[in-house]
């Protein structure tokens, strides 16, 4: 089961820390950065699948195949930016968390102006001239 | 999912700061920062490896 395999390795490394950030702050903020990095490289693979499955039933309900690929990279920028944020927070530096998120929310908003205008133009068809 | 470099970066950590602890009570304070920084950049080398790993395979699935 891959739910074992990620509990074990977040408890292990989170004792690991916790004996680490005794004596060196920094190496314990590397050692839960390369944990996080490895679980999150593991999730990766499996959630391959998820968003295949979500673009077959895209394609089979003839949704445009544009949404579905902008919402899975929202996505993805939302959790690499909430990653980059913790961390970040995890060290102290909530000044840079807070950086990281309001980049993560612009560029979520840049990758979301094609379905705005789609949304916009369909409710200007809707309004009686 | 390599565990192996979790174990590494701890082990890594623990005989640094063992060391550490020696150069302090022998008073070389010097070395003993020395010691700590080159330990920071040689993990910072094998991390951010992982990070242009997981960046990369990131772009690949999500179709970047």
């Amino acid at each position: 089961m891959e739910i074992f395999k990620i509990v074990a390795a977040g408890i292990l490394s989170t004792i690991l820390i916790l004996v680490i950030r005794q004596e060196k702050p920094e190496l314990a903020i590397l050692l839960s950065l390369t944990a996080g990095l490895i679980v999150f490289g593991y999730i990766l693979l499996q959630i391959v699948d998820v968003f295949r499955l979500l673009q077959r039933m895209a394609a089979q309900a003839q949704v445009n195949l544009i949404y579905v690929d902008t919402i899975i990279k929202v996505v993805a920028i939302a959790y690499i930016g909430e990653f980059g944020a913790q961390i970040c927070r995890d060290a102290g530096e909530g000044v840079m968390a807070k950086k990281i998120e309001l980049g993560a929310k612009v560029i979520i908003l840049l990758t979301a102006i094609p379905i705005f205008l789609a949304i916009m133009e369909a409710l200007l068809g809707l309004l009686p001239q | 999912m390599d565990i192996d470099l979790i174990f590494k970066i701890a082990g890594l950590g623990i005989v640094i700061s063992i060391i550490n602890m020696v150069l302090k009570q022998a008073n070389r304070e010097e070395q003993a920062q020395m010691l700590t920084l080159v330990g920071v950049i040689i993990v910072l080398m094998v991390v951010i490896q992982l990070i242009n790993d997981l960046f990369s395979s990131v772009k690949m699935i999500f179709g970047f």
